[in-house]
C-alpha cells in the first residue's frame, strides 16, 4: 500500500513537472514572434515575408511554400480549429481570415489573451497588395511588406490582360461525383476577370459554386475550361472531364480546350498571383 | 451486488473522467496546478496566466457541457426506449435530432444572424422541438397516441427532415457546406460559458426529471392496459417523457451538433449490467452517459493534438463496434435481444 502511495506521489510530481516544462517557452525573447497563421493563404504571405521560421503551427490548408506544407504541428483545418491546441503552441499572434473558425473558437483564443487578427478576404486581384501590407504591418515588418506588395502589384499589373471575348469557365472537380462550376464571388472568377477573359460561369448567372448540369454548362458556352491540377487528376485527366455531363457539347469540349493550374497557385490570391495570372492567360490563349 | 455497486462505481468513474478532462489536453496543466487554479490554494508552482485562461475559459465550460450533454442524451435514450418499448429508440426517434439539423442547416445556408453567434444554435433548438411536435401530433388520435404510429411518424418526420437538409446542402456554397458537414459530426469545441449557461437549465431539467418516470415506465413494460390498472396514465407518461427528452436533446444538439450513439448504447450497457428496472437504469444511464462522453471528448481532444477529431466520430467509432459485439454476444447467450 505504501508503495502505491509513493508511486502515486511520484507520478503526481512528475506530471506537475511536465506541466512546468511545457510552460517554459513563454519566457522566450520578445523580438522573436510565435506566429500561427490560421489559413493557408495567410501562411503563404507570412513565408513570403521571410517569417516562416517564426511560425509555430499551420492549418492543413497551408500547402505553399513546401516549408509550410511540411511544418508541424498542424492545428487542423481552417474551418474546424480547436482553441486549446492553438493556445498550446503559445503563439504571440494568430492571423486568420473570416474563413477561419468556428467563430466561438476565435473568441476563445481572443479571451485567452492572445493577439488575434482577422484579415479581410480578397475579392479582386487588386486587393492582394493591400493584403500583403496589412499582414506585414501586423507582424511588424512593414518595410518588407511594402517592398513585397510593390513587387507583387507590378507583377499583377503586368500580367493583367486586355479584354477578350473568350469565355472561360472554372470547374471545381473532385472525382466523378463532385463537379461544380464557379461563378460570381469566387476567387477563380476574380482571376478570370483579371486576365480579361469572360467568366462563362458568372455571366450565365452562377453565384458561388454550383453543381454542374448539362444544361447549365451548355448555357455557359465556355470556350476553355480551367480546373485545378488535383481536380483534373481526380477525374482521370482530360478524357475524364469530357465524360462529365454536357462538357462534350460545349465549344471547350469540342476543341478539348481543358487546362489546369495548381490549387493554391490559382486560388490563394497572394504573392504568386501575378505569375499565376500570366500562366492562366498563356494556358487559355495557347 | 452488481446492482448495488453500479451507481457508486459509475459516479467514481465520472469524477475521474472530470478530473482527467480538466487536466489533460494540448496545453499541459499538472494536477496540482488544476487544483490551484480552481481553488486558489497556492499549491504547486504558480500557474502561468495562459494556463488558467485555458482551464477556466476553454476546458471548464467544455467539461460541463460534455457531462451534461452525455447525461441528458443517455437518460433521454433510456426513457424513450421504455416509453416506446423498443430497444432501438434513442433521442433521434422522435425526430428531434433531424429537426435540429434542418434548423442548423437553414440558418447556416440562408446566412441568418438575427441572434448573432447563437443563431444556428437557436435555429437548431427550434427545429428539433418543431419536428418532435409534428411527429407527436401527427401520431395523436382522439387524445391518445399509439406506440407504433409514434415510431413511424418519427421515421417519416426524420425522412422529411433529411430531404430538407438535402435541399440546403444543394443550395450551400463550398464554405457553408463544410460548416454544415462539421455540424453533423458534432463537436464540443465551441463550448463557452454563456452558451453552456444558456442550455444548462434545460439539460439539468430533463436529466433530473426523467428518472421520476421510472415507476411508470416499469409498469408500462407489462403493457399499456396493465399500466393503467396499476394506476399510471400511459398517455401522460408518454407526453412527459417525449417533452422532456425533446427539450434536453434539442438544447444539447443546438450547441454540440449531432452526437450519435450515446443515447442508444449507454442504456443498453447499463441494462446488461443492472437489468431492466428503470429506477436504477435511468439515473445510472445519466451518470454513465456523462462519463462516456467525457472519455470520448478526451480522445477527440488529445488524439491528433493540437488539432481535434469530431467527437461524434469517436462516439460512433467506439460505440458502433461495441454495440455490435454486445448484440452478437447476447444473441449467442439468449438467442435474441432482451
Amino acid at each position: 500500500m505504501k508503495r502505491v502511495i509513493a508511486l502515486a506521489a511520484a507520478l503526481l510530481v512528475a506530471m506537475t513537472a511536465c506541466g512546468q516544462a511545457e510552460a517554459e517557452p513563454q519566457a522566450a525573447p520578445q523580438a522573436v514572434q510565435r506566429i500561427v497563421p490560421l489559413t493557408g493563404d495567410i501562411a503563404e504571405i507570412v513565408w513570403a515575408l521571410g517569417l516562416g521560421d517564426q511560425v509555430v503551427g499551420v492549418d492543413t490548408s497551408a500547402l505553399y511554400p513546401a516549408q509550410a506544407a511540411a511544418k508541424e504541428p498542424k492545428i487542423g483545418y481552417q474551418r474546424q480549429l480547436a482553441a486549446e491546441g492553438i493556445l498550446s503552441l503559445q503563439p504571440t499572434i494568430v492571423i486568420g481570415t473570416p474563413e477561419a473558425g468556428p467563430a466561438e473558437v476565435i473568441t476563445q483564443i481572443k479571451q485567452a489573451g492572445i493577439r488575434t487578427e482577422i484579415v479581410a478576404l480578397p475579392t479582386t486581384v487588386d486587393d492582394v497588395a493591400q493584403r500583403i501590407k496589412t499582414v506585414a504591418g501586423l507582424l511588424g515588418v512593414s518595410a518588407e511588406g511594402d517592398q513585397l506588395a510593390a513587387k507583387v502589384a507590378k507583377e499583377i499589373a503586368d500580367a493583367k490582360g486586355t479584354s477578350s471575348p473568350t469565355r472561360v469557365a472554372f470547374l471545381y472537380v473532385r472525382g466523378a461525383g463532385t463537379a461544380m462550376i464557379g461563378g460570381t464571388g469566387t476567387r477563380a472568377s476574380a482571376m478570370i476577370a483579371a486576365t480579361g477573359f469572360v467568366d462563362a460561369g458568372a455571366t450565365s448567372g452562377v453565384q458561388g459554386y454550383k453543381t454542374i448540369t448539362a444544361e447549365a454548362l451548355a448555357a455557359a458556352k465556355p470556350d476553355v475550361l480551367v480546373l485545378l491540377d488535383a481536380g483534373l487528376e481526380s477525374i482521370g485527366g482530360v478524357d475524364g472531364v469530357l465524360k462529365l455531363p454536357g462538357v462534350a457539347q460545349t465549344p471547350a469540349g469540342a476543341a478539348k480546350k481543358i487546362v489546369s493550374l495548381e490549387d493554391t497557385y490559382l486560388l490563394n490570391l497572394g504573392p504568386r498571383t501575378g505569375s499565376a495570372l500570366k500562366d492562366l492567360r498563356a494556358k487559355v490563349s495557347g | 451486488m452488481r446492482r448495488a455497486l453500479l451507481v457508486p462505481v459509475l459516479t467514481a468513474l465520472l469524477v475521474v473522467a472530470i478530473v482527467v478532462n480538466l487536466g489533460a489536453g494540448a496545453v499541459q496543466i499538472g494536477p496540482l496546478q488544476v487544483v490551484d487554479i480552481l481553488f486558489g490554494t497556492g499549491l504547486g508552482e504558480p500557474a502561468a496566466a495562459g494556463q488558467s485562461a485555458v482551464l477556466l475559459q476553454i476546458r471548464a465550460p467544455r467539461v460541463a457541457l460534455c457531462a451534461l450533454t452525455g447525461a441528458c442524451l443517455a437518460v433521454s435514450g433510456a426513457a424513450l426506449q421504455g416509453v416506446f418499448r423498443n430497444p432501438l429508440a434513442d433521442p433521434g426517434i422522435i425526430g428531434v435530432t433531424s429537426g435540429a439539423a434542418v434548423g442548423a442547416a437553414a440558418s447556416i445556408v440562408i446566412g441568418l444572424s438575427t441572434f448573432g453567434g447563437a443563431t444556428a444554435g437557436l435555429a437548431a433548438f427550434a427545429g428539433g422541438l418543431a419536428a418532435a411536435a409534428v411527429g407527436y401530433f401527427a401520431a395523436r388520435h382522439q387524445g391518445r397516441t399509439e406506440v407504433v404510429t409514434l415510431v413511424l411518424t418519427g421515421v417519416a418526420v426524420s425522412a422529411i427532415a433529411g430531404a430538407a437538409v438535402g435541399v440546403f446542402i444543394y443550395l450551400a456554397d463550398d464554405n457553408e457546406l463544410r460548416t454544415l458537414i462539421f455540424w453533423t459530426m458534432g463537436s464540443l469545441g465551441t463550448a463557452t460559458w454563456p452558451g453552456v449557461k444558456a442550455v444548462a437549465p434545460l439539460l439539468i431539467l430533463s436529466t433530473v426529471a426523467l428518472p421520476f418516470f421510472a415507476r411508470g415506465l416499469n409498469a408500462l413494460v407489462l403493457g399499456e392496459r396493465e399500466a393503467r390498472h396499476l394506476g399510471f396514465h400511459p398517455e401522460r407518461l408518454r407526453i412527459g417523457v417525449i417533452v422532456l427528452a425533446a427539450l434536453g436533446t434539442g438544447a444539447a444538439v443546438s450547441l454540440t451538433g449531432a452526437i450519435g450513439f450515446v443515447g442508444l448504447v449507454i442504456p443498453h450497457l447499463i441494462r446488461l449490467i443492472a437489468g431492466p428496472d428503470h429506477r436504477l437504469l435511468l439515473p445510472a444511464s445519466a451518470i454513465g452517459g456523462a462519463a462516456l462522453l467525457l472519455a470520448a471528448d478526451l480522445i477527440s481532444r488529445t488524439a491528433v493534438a493540437p488539432a481535434e477529431m469530431p467527437v461524434g466520430v469517436i462516439t460512433a467509432l467506439i460505440g458502433g463496434p461495441f454495440f455490435l459485439l454486445l448484440l452478437i454476444r447476447s444473441r449467442r447467450l439468449s438467442g435474441g435481444w432482451a
